[in-house]
């Protein structure tokens, strides 16, 4: 049987500079394949050729047995190619059902025939385990229901090929146990899937082969099962990282109980999600944030750096109590936030890199209200040395760089403010095991000067990993503190998922 | 000085591309370049001092009220109050140095009061705008459209909707005065442009303006004061809009509360939206709407020199908006 979809020898060049250099693709019908690869390897320019949205230089691309070279992503859907992004794309005014139906509404005598469209709406999502009012607008539902909504909406335009690019960053386990559901379902019945995700576990559940692309070219393709998790990485980053992945952790707990805290949160509420919530964090000490989605761990963390208002608590920083209105106190202190959303809160897209990483630094870099350009100057060049941020320079977009970059810029901005304490609301999230690795490190290496990290990760591999400490929250209260050898995956699970009956509500509240 | 901050060729454009990334960036000033040229070529008398002095004075006013609309629509915000402002600070003036408002110990105190209250209280107005749009969080278009309604009525009733004529040099020489042969309105416009182009590119407050525009949340989130800031540009946006208001009464001889700045507000938002300021914020070039300002002001020129009537040169001042705004789009995407 001939592949449903076969790529060879993409070229592309970006100004001058090669992206893709003869790289290949090919996916069987009925397969879910898994596309792999650092930030910056390609496989973003390889969907892009593939539904339109760039063209390519040179190469062939057949699908469904013919030659195709789409001009836009609309007529690739046309064709049978479906795209979940990462971001969601959808209309947040809008009803669920319209963003389902959105650019094939039904039209009966004329007129939208809505209870057809509401009907199909909820057909679809039902496959999801969805039940949900869909005439609400979209805007009304939490992320990952967001999340779902898109993939509904993709598999409704009856695709022969559904690409999902980290369809799942926005998702909880259990609903990323769905999905795959869906995807199985999809499978049956004929649809190929590529499947894009830093996530070596979720590959493993539900691909069936492998491309794993590296610089612009496609360097291995492979069943996954023959593939082991090792050779899997070491393929994908041309190196050995195990090393890097599995250091020791940098303070010795015991060590770290004589110090001070830097931060002191007691009995800390805020709005709906944070009610009673209470940790801390010493100076040199990394403490992990970890409980399901809308445990309030973010919440928390954003009333800390007087983002949000506390209702009621008390925050004590370097020794002051409830000092912090807004973030700008905050960041006088000594405290640094880097928010889970780098797109939303954390970049300025259209400011160079330079401007960006000075953003909070201006006041200090500047005597009278004048930008200090020189020094400015210096200083961005040692981060992008220290944090070895590629880009092509200082006067480069921010937009224009990869996730993994962008994270490290905005580590940058804080770290050159000499924080005392650093808040990092999933520092890795969307970012390739390489440069994940990086900055696990790269917070290791600075708490080992005497910073103080708070770390919020929904990727518990990464909190036991990284932090010596880790509270544990649990609608809105925190239900566990662990530290020292108590600091592992099953203890953090158990302390999260104690009191089995609350996950409903905190998935789907 | 360059037109906008960036400097390096992205890497994610095409070769194939570089014309158009030449049109979109620097396309005002060969816009510009063109005009002048084709007006060298058929226009009559177009290279005279008269000349570039007319068109100077003609477009000094929506250039000093622009720099601030400049400011104000970096930080993702609008300011449709600038018109009616205008009028409030030209009705002002008058009355002040005719000694109508109170009595004045010294004409010379007149002249400073009436150069310095006006402008106070248009900045104050502007301070308004600003309050309701951080404070009450009212939309921009909206907060200030709230005087834009209301301010050309105050000034009607300061004046009770009366014509106020006087002959004052020396208060008129901030419409009509000359200095090395330049009038003086076209040399304040110049500083002005300077002063605020500088400000825009060296310094913190610059800086914070465009990061707000930028992503607001990101902003407040790295520390930027995102109230004071946007308060302080809409404070600039009046008290720019009050210097406008003096001059079109200085150059006038008479102050018309029903007239004056009539139509600024859209006269002002498509100079900075030809001179290449992104509307919705984040990327603003205060010389592009000089330049934008220039444009408008050219093309009229050029076809009432030439003789066609002046509806029709507003047909061409509206295609010349598309043209630019489209331009934007295009290096957009």
């Amino acid at each position: 049987m001939a592949p449903l979809l076969t790529m060879h020898g993409i070229d592309k060049r970006f100004a001058g500079i090669p992206a893709l250099r003869a790289a290949e693709l090919v996916v069987e019908k009925g397969e879910v394949h898994a596309l792999i690869g650092q930030n910056g390897a390609g496989k973003s320019t390889m969907i892009k050729i593939l539904t339109g949205y760039y063209r390519k230089d040179a190469g062939e691309i057949l699908f469904d047995g013919k030659p195709v070279e789409f001009s836009s992503p609309q007529e690739a859907q046309k064709a049978g190619i479906s795209t979940i992004y990462q971001e969601i794309n959808l209309v947040p005014y809008r009803s669920v059902t319209e963003n389902i139906c959105l650019g094939r509404e039904k039209r009966r005598f004329g007129l939208l025939d809505w209870p057809a469209m509401h009907g199909e709406a909820r057909a679809l999502l039902a496959r999801f385990n969805i039940a949900i009012d869909v005439r609400r607008p979209l805007m009304a539902y939490p992320t990952a229901v967001q999340q779902m909504v898109a993939i509904a909406r993709a598999i409704g335009f009856d695709a022969k090929l559904v690409i999902m690019d980290e369809p799942t960053s926005s998702l909880d386990e259990r609903e990323v146990q769905v999905l795959f559901d869906v995807i199985r379902q999809l499978k049956a019945a004929g649809v190929s899937v590529i499947f894009v995700s830093h996530k070596l576990d979720e590959l493993y559940a539900v691909c069936d082969r492998v491309t794993i692309m590296r610089d612009g070219r496609t360097v291995q393709v492979a069943p996954m099962t023959s593939l082991s998790r090792l050779d899997l990485v070491t393929s994908m980053l041309g190196r050995e990282l195990t090393q890097v992945l599995q250091a020791p952790h940098a303070a010795d707990p015991s060590d770290a109980d004589a110090r001070t805290p830097v931060l002191q949160v007691r009995n800390l509420a805020a709005g709906r999600k944070v009610r009673d919530v209470s940790f801390e964090v010493r100076s040199g000490e990394i403490v992990g944030l970890a409980g399901l989605l809308g445990a309030g761990r973010t919440e928390s963390v954003r009333a800390v750096y007087g983002a949000d208002r506390p209702d009621s608590g008390t925050i004590a920083f370097a020794g002051r109590e409830n000092a912090i209105a807004a973030p700008s106190d905050a960041i006088r202190a000594g405290m640094g936030f880097c928010s889970e959303d780098r797109k939303l809160e954390g970049i300025i897209p259209d400011m160079s890199v330079r401007e960006n990483l000075t953003l909070a630094l201006m006041p200090d870099l500047s005597r009278r209200g004048i930008v200090d350009e020189t020094r400015s100057r210096e200083i961005v060049d040692r981060f992008i040395k220290r944090l070895g941020i590629r880009c092509a320079g200082p006067e480069q977009r921010i937009r224009e760089l990869s996730g993994g970059n962008q994270q490290k810029v905005l580590l940058a901005r804080w770290l050159c403010m000499n924080p005392r304490l650093l808040i990092l609301d999933e520092p890795t999230r969307g970012i390739d095991v390489g440069a994940k690795a990086e900055i696990l490190s790269l917070i290791r290496e600075l708490a080992g000067q005497g910073l103080g990290v708070l770390m919020i990760s929904s990727e518990l591999e990464e909190v036991v990993e990284a932090a010596s400490r880790i509270f544990v929250l649990r609608d809105g209260h925190t239900a566990a503190e662990l530290k020292g050898d108590a600091v592992t995956e099953q203890n953090v699970m158990a302390a999260m998922a104690h009191g089995n009956e609350s996950l409903r509500e905190t998935v789907h509240g | 000085m360059a037109e906008t901050a960036t400097t390096l060729p992205p890497a994610q454009r095409a070769p194939r591309l570089d014309m158009k990334t030449l049109l979109t960036r620097h396309g005002a000033w060969i816009a510009l370049a063109l005009l002048i040229l084709v007006n060298l070529a058929i226009t009559p008398n177009f290279a005279t001092w008269q000349t570039l002095n007319v068109n100077l004075t003609q477009v000094c006013t929506i250039v000093i009220v622009g720099v601030g609309m400049t400011l104000v629509i970096a930080t993702g915000g609008i300011d449709l109050s600038v018109g009616a402002l205008m009028a409030i600070a030209g009705a002002l003036a008058p009355l002040i140095f005719l000694g109508k408002l109170f009595p004045l110990p010294h004409p010379a105190v007149g002249i400073a009061l009436a150069f310095t209250v006006p402008v106070l209280v248009t900045a104050a107005l502007g301070w308004f705008n600003g309050w309701l749009v951080t404070r009450l969080r009212i939309q921009p278009i909206i907060a200030t459209l709230v005087l834009f309604i209301a301010g050309r009525g105050i000034a009607q009733v300061f004046t009770n909707g009366n014509l106020q004529v006087f002959n004052l040099p020396s208060f008129q020489f901030i419409g009509l005065g000359r200095i090395a042969g330049i009038p003086f309105q076209a040399v304040l416009m110049v500083a002005i442009v300077a002063a605020a182009a500088w400000m825009l590119r060296r310094t913190v407050f610059g800086r914070q303006i465009l990061a707000i525009g930028g992503n607001e949340r990101a902003a407040r989130l790295a520390g930027i004061p995102v109230t004071s800031v946007k308060q302080r540009v809409y404070l600039i946006s009046g008290l720019l809009s009050g210097i406008a208001g003096l001059i079109v009464i200085a150059r006038n001889s008479a102050a018309d509360a029903n007239l004056v700045g009539l139509g600024m507000e859209l006269d002002a938002i498509a100079a900075v939206a030809v001179g290449g300021t992104l509307l919705t914020g984040g990327r603003a070039t205060v010389l592009g709407t000089l330049v934008g300002a220039l444009i408008i002001q050219l093309v009229r020129y050029t076809l009432l020199a030439n003789g066609v009537p002046d509806a029709a040169a507003l047909v061409a001042k509206a295609v010349i908006i598309v043209l630019a705004v489209w331009l934007q789009r295009q290096s957009h995407r």
